[in-house]
């Protein structure tokens, strides 16, 4: 393996590559045309201000949280203040940002361009989509200053049928029936727009594997989100109207509301992990500039992902009360979606190996992401074996294991995703150097923040608790160290990037090498995304890729 | 005729705005052909009717839970439904079904008149299932039929009849109704076609909710008639308003043996009060020793009615939907927009209210009939 340094961010001047004097930014001008835009590229840079925004705000209750936990008593939130901080945090990274973060975000943009059509099939439904996520925001925030949602991300009942905060119970359940269906809409439309639209030459298997992954995530999004909606509608129904279905004082059953709530938040992690995974096959193959291997692998272990996915939600509930018969099979159910998961980590390995690694921003936070993602699966299972969970539940195992899977997974790999399309979405090129940096940092911070409590947990460390034990103190100052170093890695990668939209050197069409078709339309695309068909060819196929110094880009050779 | 005639050939070959010159206005842009238009609105509709089934499948699932752990529940609940109504709602529902998919044949052949007929008959046909449905809520709710804690028929504290929910209601329906009825002067006075297609059919639609209340109220009174002729029920039922102190421990005490789960026996809900030594008119002769006191209290009869009003209740969201949907479909009939190669919009609205109609297939024997 070697690493070969390209100049991918020498200047580029505009007749050299023909910049485009006219792109989808500057299509139209004015507040209206991109509050009513139908333009899937347009509503993909919306979403990504939005869930980037969430992610700021759940970022601040978290360092609250970390920050409260400094001392092992006395810390600066009150204990009411405590609970509501860490509901919020959760609530906001689950709803507002994760799920919608790569299929809404990325995948708006992307999946149209990369499948070679003008738009997703359904453009008016994709605005509506948007607008209902931000109708769901608009009652997080309700339920945030009216009153404090205290129930965790979870919504448990009886709690949260009990719990004074009443109002904001109900403000953030409709929130999240309201997000739900902003999600369902978006994987149906991107259903759609797979099956019906592609054009002549792109078959199912020339088609990315970031639109296999999207695809699987659709597949989810539309069959478990319902259930979601439904769940949240009868603890509504719960709070105004008192039904009783899941409240033991009238005979209801708190349980049942286990298993409907984890019969979408199970399927919903793979909503998370799986668009990500579709991101990391696109870097590692472009920053290694070979042919992604096992792609057929790939592209089915998704779809695998996606459809066992919906057995194992009992994992949540080990200790919530159910048959033995019922937890031995949920185990083992659990045991084999680890299995897909392993293959494609297996496989980005194998496309590593004897490939030319650019080592740029977009592949460190990939490597990262493998590293990271490893150890989040690895940790799940001891967590799905029945024994070692009695131990493990609710406790920082749990929370280290899903912040490395979410944070350490989706998280970084959007942030590969973000950097890698940066250049596509906006048209300038960012310090590949600082980005690198800002990668560096995270991945430090990460580990620094999150490994502690893989060893506090398995301690005894339970979650959720404002306050805890004086022995644990150190490992906590730790990770709260570490939290802070995280935070300053995120906001570099921040700057890093909004600085490229100030003083940013114009992109090329295709500054990393790629063979998928949203490299050979201008950065940025044109409005019609092709002003003729684009030929189809292999999505990794990169022999006749090459780079041409006079223009600053990758192009195909003739 | 000859005018609108006119105007749909324009529409047809009056080539779409800017830059795409191939494109009928009928036809989006970002698609290539009306076939492949066709195809992603029906694929859209199939996948949106999947998850239909499954968002009320957690309410099946409900039902099925709860059935299954306490069955007697259901069946005395079951009794409190009036099947009438339920059979006339679920006819109603069937012919819609029928006129609806004559509507997507009419759409395809261009028969715009008979379209706008069809559209309009589903409709009428959903306000007709509406008007009775609000007969049978309002009764419910004057016995104190309610949800979960608020369950109060024949409870202590319940004092008669409540009037007055009808009304409520009516109130918006019949404020509509005095709206299109307004429109319809309107478009006959102006003798714009356009709108004389719209207003008919939204109007009759609304004057059929309120055939549906009358048949509603007609049916419920009669049906009445034949219980108090077995026992008074009416009385009976209200008449329980005081408590008997004995039979009020009785069964209080008994309630705890019913709860297997753990759960404890309804704390601060006032326990149930026995219904007295006369055969409840209710239950059929050979179920007269059902320990009924320990059905009707609020965890009990009250979750039952909880499951019911989620699924009716939802089921009547769904309704009022896709009257909303009939309704625009109406209007661009009404403008004679559809043809043989875009009748889309139609053919997805009549597959969902199939659904709509398929998931009322199940909810009537579950609810009304399973005894
Ligand atoms: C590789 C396969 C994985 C396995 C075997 C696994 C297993 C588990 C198990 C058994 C639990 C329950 C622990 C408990 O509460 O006692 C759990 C919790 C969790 N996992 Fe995973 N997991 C895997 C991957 C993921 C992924 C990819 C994500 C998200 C991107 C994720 C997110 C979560 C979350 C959010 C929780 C905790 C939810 C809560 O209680 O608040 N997991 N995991
Ligand atoms: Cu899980």
């Amino acid at each position: 393996m070697s690493v070969v340094d390209r100049p991918i961010a020498s200047p580029v001047s505009p007749e050299a590559d023909s910049y485009p004097t006219h792109h989808f930014l500057n299509h139209s001008k004015g507040f209206l045309s991109w509050a009513l835009t139908l333009d899937h590229k347009r509503i993909g840079l919306m979403y990504l201000v939005g869930v980037m925004a969430s992610f700021a705000l759940g970022g601040l209750f978290a360092l609250m949280i970390r920050i409260h936990l400094w001392n092992f008593k006395d810390g600066w939130l009150s204990n009411q203040t405590y609970n509501q901080v860490f509901t919020l945090h959760g609530a906001i990274m689950v709803f507002l940002f994760i799920i919608p973060s790569v299929p809404a975000a990325l995948g708006n943009f992307l999946l149209p361009i990369m499948l070679g059509t003008k738009d997703v099939a359904f453009p008016r439904l994709n605005l509506s989509s948007f607008y209902l996520w931000v109708t769901g925001l608009v009652l997080f925030l309700t339920a945030l200053s009216v009153t404090g949602l205290d129930t965790g991300w979870t919504f448990y009942t009886p709690y949260s049928i009990e719990t004074s905060q009443g109002g904001a119970v109900l403000a953030a359940t409709f929130g999240v029936f309201v997000l739900g269906f902003s999600s369902i809409f978006t994987g149906l439309n991107f259903i759609v727009t797979i099956n019906t639209m592609r054009p002549p030459g792109m078959t199912w298997f020339r088609m990315p594997l970031f639109l296999w992954a999207v695809y699987a995530t659709s597949i989810i999004q539309v069959l478990a989100t319902p259930v979601l909606g439904i769940t949240v509608l009868l603890l509504s129904a719960e709070r105004l109207l008192g039904i009783g279905i899941f409240d033991p004082k009238l005979n209801g059953d708190p349980v049942t509301f286990q298993h409907f709530f984890w019969f979408y938040s199970h399927p919903a992690v793979y909503i998370m992990i799986l668009p990500a995974m579709g991101i990391i096959s696109e870097l590692m193959s472009v920053h290694c500039h070979k042919g992604i291997f096992g792609y057929r692998m790939i592209a089915y272990s998704s779809i695998a992902i996606a459809l066992f996915g919906f057995l194992v939600w009992g994992h949540h509930m080990f200790t919530s009360g159910m048959a033995d018969v019922t937890a031995v099979v949920f185990s083992a159910l659990t045991f084999t979606v680890s299995i897909p998961s392993a293959i494609k980590v297996f496989n980005w390995l194998g496309t590593m190996y004897q490939g030319t690694v650019s080592l740029n921003t977009p592949m460190l936070y990939a490597l990262a992401f493998i590293f990271l993602f490893t150890i989040g699966g690895l940790t799940g299972l001891p967590l799905g074996a029945l024994s070692t969970d009695m131990h493990f539940h609710d406790t920082y195992f749990v929370v280290a294991h899903f912040h490395y899977v979410m944070m350490g997974g989706t998280l970084v790999a959007f942030l590969g995703g973000v950097f890698h399309w940066w250049p596509k979405m906006t048209g300038r090129m960012f310090n590949d150097k600082l980005g690198m940096v800002s990668a560096i940092i995270v991945f430090i911070g990460f580990n620094m923040t999150f490994l502690p409590q893989f060893v506090l947990g398995s301690r005894g460390m339970p979650r959720r608790y404002a306050t805890y034990l004086p022995e644990f103190q150190p490992l906590h100052q730790l990770s709260t160290i570490g939290s802070l170093t995280l935070g300053a890695g995120l906001f570099l990668a921040l700057v890093v990037l909004l600085l490229s939209l100030v003083n940013g050197k114009k992109a090329p069409r295709n500054p990393w090498g790629g063979a998928t078709l949203e490299w050979m339309c201008s950065s940025p695309p044109p409005h019609d995304n092709f002003s003729s068909a684009p030929t189809v060819g292999d999505p990794y196929d990169f022999s006749d890729i090459e780079y041409d110094g006079r223009v600053g880009s990758y192009v195909k050779r003739s | 005729m000859t005018a609108i005639q006119e105007t749909h050939s324009t529409t047809d070959h009056h080539h779409g705005d800017d830059h795409h010159h191939d494109h009928p206005s009928w036809l989006a842009h970002h698609f290539d052909d009306a076939e492949q238009q066709y195809d992603s609105g029906k694929l859209g509709m199939w996948l949106f009717l999947v998850t239909e089934v499954l968002f009320f499948s957690g309410m099946f699932c409900a039902y099925a839970l709860y059935r299954n752990r306490n069955p007697e529940v259901f069946e005395f609940c079951s009794s409190f439904l009036n099947e009438k109504l339920g059979a006339i709602n679920t006819g109603v529902l069937l012919f819609s079904s029928l006129t609806m998919a004559w509507a997507v044949r009419a759409a395809q052949l261009r028969q715009h008149q008979l379209l706008v007929g069809m559209l309009g008959a589903t409709l009428g046909c959903a306000a007709i299932f509406l008007g009775v449905k609000s007969v049978e809520y309002s009764h419910k709710w004057e016995l104190g039929l309610l949800p979960g804690k608020f369950y109060v028929a024949q409870l202590e504290g319940h004092h008669g009849p409540h009037k007055g929910y009808l009304e409520m209601l009516c109130a918006v329906p019949a404020l509509i109704t005095f709206l299109l009825a307004a429109y319809a002067v309107y478009a006959w006075a102006t003798k714009s076609i356009f709108h004389q297609r719209v207003a008919g059919p939204l109007l009759t639609a609304g004057i059929c909710f309120f055939g549906g209340v009358l048949l509603g109220q007609y049916l419920e009174a009669q049906e009445e008639a034949s219980k108090s002729h077995g026992g008074h029920h009416e009385h009976h039922a209200m008449a329980q308003g005081h408590v008997d102190h004995d039979s009020h421990e009785h069964a209080a005490a008994s309630d705890t043996h019913t709860h297997d789960h753990g759960a404890p026996a309804v704390p601060e809900v006032s326990p149930a009060v026995a219904m007295g030594g006369s055969p409840d008119v209710y239950v059929a002769s050979e179920e007269v020793n059902t320990p009924k006191a320990e059905v009707n209290q609020r965890s009990m009869a009250g979750l039952f009615f909880s499951i019911y009003y989620c699924m009716t209740g939802v089921h009547a969201i769904h309704i009022l939907g896709g009257m909303l949907v009939i309704s625009w479909l109406i209007i661009k009939a009404a403008r004679e927009e559809f043809h043989e190669q875009y009748f889309g919009p139609v053919d997805n609205v009549g597959l969902y209210w199939h659904l709509v109609d398929f998931i009322w297939i199940y909810l009537f024997p579950l609810l009304y009939l399973i005894t």
